[in-house]
């Protein structure tokens, strides 16, 4: 009995260690082994740090990552002001038939390849595009303005291409909630501030905080949007990794940035749960 | 009944098994190339002269090398890299394998020029690579709003400011340094004298940077960006230029004073190729005057085929003479093998440049 049982856990685990090894774990140490070499000559390669001391050496790469980080905390922060009404209406104030129809809405922009998505964004803002020539026919500005190529267009961009990931989680997580709680709330006086705060965002926790991985992440890993709406001074981390890998064939480097990319955004991720007092645990729960 | 239904089965299957030797000794030819050097005419030509079938992936020579550095030189039969980024790669990667010149047709090509890339992709006495496509980069110009530029340095000419787009890649670099009085060219070979006029290059385009609309990355972003207005003078290929002389009369390739940079794309095997009959076939193919004419009209670049240059259409034609007088095809800066290491450098200049405010 004991070992059949076991041989069915084995094969059904079996997969994940496979994905895990093959997919993870081989790439990763590979990926290591070139970060930890420096070359020397033509074709020749020695075991160094040098790489990993390049990047802390140098103030652009220092400067680039952390701005890299700002941005992306930056835009998960705006993604859930923006996201939580969206899924808060969703979960508890539509009804009927119009629940599944706001939800699809939201679904909907993800049905094309970010690129349409980003080159969207492009026709919007552009000197020629549509926003500028609506304001110049409107009179409210004399010239074409130029929305393109600056911050604010990376953080529409990243916003927009992050939503749905934070939308998701928190429909879930707030449908949940049983709507004679906030009641129960009301009738012992609270006010919408403090049902708020006290029922709401503590059982909302959980979606919030997946959530908000999940935008930190793709937004730090994000290579598209910011080179296309940042233009001349975009500089995006992913971009450094790509330009190493392929412009410059210094795979040595790029590999020993990935890990930093790896590194600093575990950590990151790692402080904001202790800041926060939530754990990943709590959240699978 | 039953004999003739087995006679019917056997004929069947002899002709099957005919039908599957002919397609056995008929390759699928792996080609990674730059966009309009494979034309579907071109492909469609060559699948039915030959028997062999053409799967075309457009790249760039970054990607093209960074790709077959990948998989150690497979996944692909044939690659199109320009004459420059051979011996380097190859010195250093080991992705290429040797050209076997006997099974080239060298009637087809231009001499000088076939002598020339023969000469600039040799590794350890073997020859990498064969010329196909040729053209040069230098200035694409709205003649009218961006009058005074005559020079890569006029970039930074302040009645062309926030109108001007360039790429972040190496022929900048180079470009700049020509027209700065420098000659890269020449250094290439001593990595301080390098570094020392890629510094001077930094600080120039550190200077010029608010000049600079956007950095474009791919022809088609730059296009977008001419056609609008938004940029009117550039860096960029002279088919670029023709190709927008069509729609906007105003805007043409104009050779920059100090000298276009020009480059040759080539043929290169790769080193884990499994179809080099099919590679040698193509090459052989394409090199001939009619379809270089077909692929010139398509890609806008002349070819290293010779007499390919007589099927191109006059209008092509017209706009290459305009943009280059005789003297300006003489100052024509052919871009001579990359030394492995010098990309570092110039990769920390790009990286800084990008940064700047």
């Amino acid at each position: 009995m004991t070992s059949g049982r076991s041989l069915g856990f084995y094969l059904l685990l079996a997969p994940v260690l496979l994905w895990l090894l093959l997919l993870v774990i081989i790439p990763h140490i590979d990926l290591a082994l070139v970060s930890l070499r420096e070359r020397v000559g033509v074709g020749q390669y020695a075991f160094s740090f040098a790489n990993f001391l390049t990047f802390l050496n140098e103030p652009l790469y220092l400067v680039t990552f952390a701005r890299t980080a700002v941005m992306s905390i930056l835009a998960t922060f705006i993604t859930l002001i923006v996201g939580f009404p969206v899924a808060y209406f969703i979960a508890k104030m539509a009804r009927g038939k119009l629940q599944p129809i706001l939800f699809v809405l939201c679904l909907v922009p993800f049905w094309v390849s970010e690129l349409v998505r980003t080159f969207g964004w492009m026709i919007l803002l552009r000197e020629t595009g549509i926003i500028s020539s609506l304001l110049q026919w409107l009179g409210l500005v004399n010239g074409p303005v130029e929305l393109l190529y600056n911050d604010a267009a990376i953080m529409i961009g990243l916003v927009y291409t992050s939503m749905l990931f934070m939308v998701v989680p928190l429909v879930t997580t707030l449908s949940t909630l049983d709507d004679s709680l906030i009641e129960a709330g009301y009738d012992l006086g609270g006010s919408s501030a403090s049902v708020f705060r006290e029922i709401i965002v503590p059982h909302a926790m959980p979606g919030i905080v997946s959530g908000c991985i999940v935008v930190f992440m793709l937004s730090l890993g994000n290579y598209l949007t910011p080179i296309m709406l940042g233009g001349k001074d975009s500089l995006w981390f992913t971009e450094l990794i790509y330009s190493q890998f392929i412009v410059r064939f210094n795979w040595e480097l790029g590999a020993a940035f990935g890990f930093m990319l790896l590194f600093l955004s575990t950590a990151i991720v790692w402080v904001a749960l202790k800041l926060t007092g939530q754990s990943l645990e709590k959240t699978m729960g | 009944m039953i004999s003739l239904s087995m006679l019917k089965t056997t004929t069947a299957a002899a002709v099957l098994s005919l039908a599957a030797t002919q397609i056995a000794s008929a390759e699928t030819l792996r080609l990674l190339t730059w966009g309009g050097y494979a034309p579907e005419e071109v492909i469609e030509l060559f699948e039915k002269e030959t028997g062999h079938t053409v799967e075309v992936t457009k790249s760039n020579n970054e990607e093209m090398i960074a790709k077959l550095r990948a998989t150690g030189g497979g996944g692909f039969d044939l690659a199109q890299p320009s004459q420059d980024r051979i011996s380097g790669p190859q010195a250093e990667f080991g992705i290429y394998k040797p050209i076997d010149l006997s099974k080239i047709d060298d009637s087809l090509f231009i001499a000088s020029m076939l002598e020339a890339t023969k000469g600039n992709t040799t590794v350890d006495g073997e020859v990498y690579g064969v010329p196909h496509v040729w053209g040069t980069s230098g200035l694409v110009l709205d003649t009218e709003a961006a009058a005074s530029v005559k020079d890569y340095t006029d970039l930074c000419n302040d009645d062309v400011k926030g109108k001007v787009s360039y790429r972040l890649k190496r022929p900048t670099l180079i470009g700049f340094a020509y027209s700065m009085g420098l000659d890269p060219f020449a250094a290439y070979g001593d990595e301080a004298a390098y570094k020392e006029i890629m510094d001077k290059v930094e600080a120039k385009l550190v200077e010029c940077k608010g000049n600079v609309k956007a950095y474009w990355g791919g022809g088609d972003e730059l296009m977008n960006l001419i056609r609008s207005g938004e940029v009117v003078a550039s860096m960029a290929w002279d088919t670029g230029g023709w190709k927008l002389n069509g729609e906007m009369p105003n805007v043409t390739f104009v050779a920059p004073s100090s000298g276009s940079l020009g480059w040759i794309d080539t043929f290169v095997l790769p080193a884990k190729g499994k179809a080099d009959d099919a590679a040698y076939a193509w090459i052989n193919f394409v090199m001939r005057p009619d379809i270089a004419a077909k692929i010139t009209n398509v890609a806008g670049n002349f070819t290293a085929s010779k007499g390919g240059d007589a099927g191109v259409s006059e209008e092509l034609k017209a706009k290459y003479q305009k943009s280059y007088p005789a003297a300006d095809v003489d100052n024509i800066k052919w871009y001579p093998p990359v030394p492995a290491g010098l990309e570092v450098i110039e990769g920390g200049v790009l990286d800084r440049v990008k940064a700047a405010n």
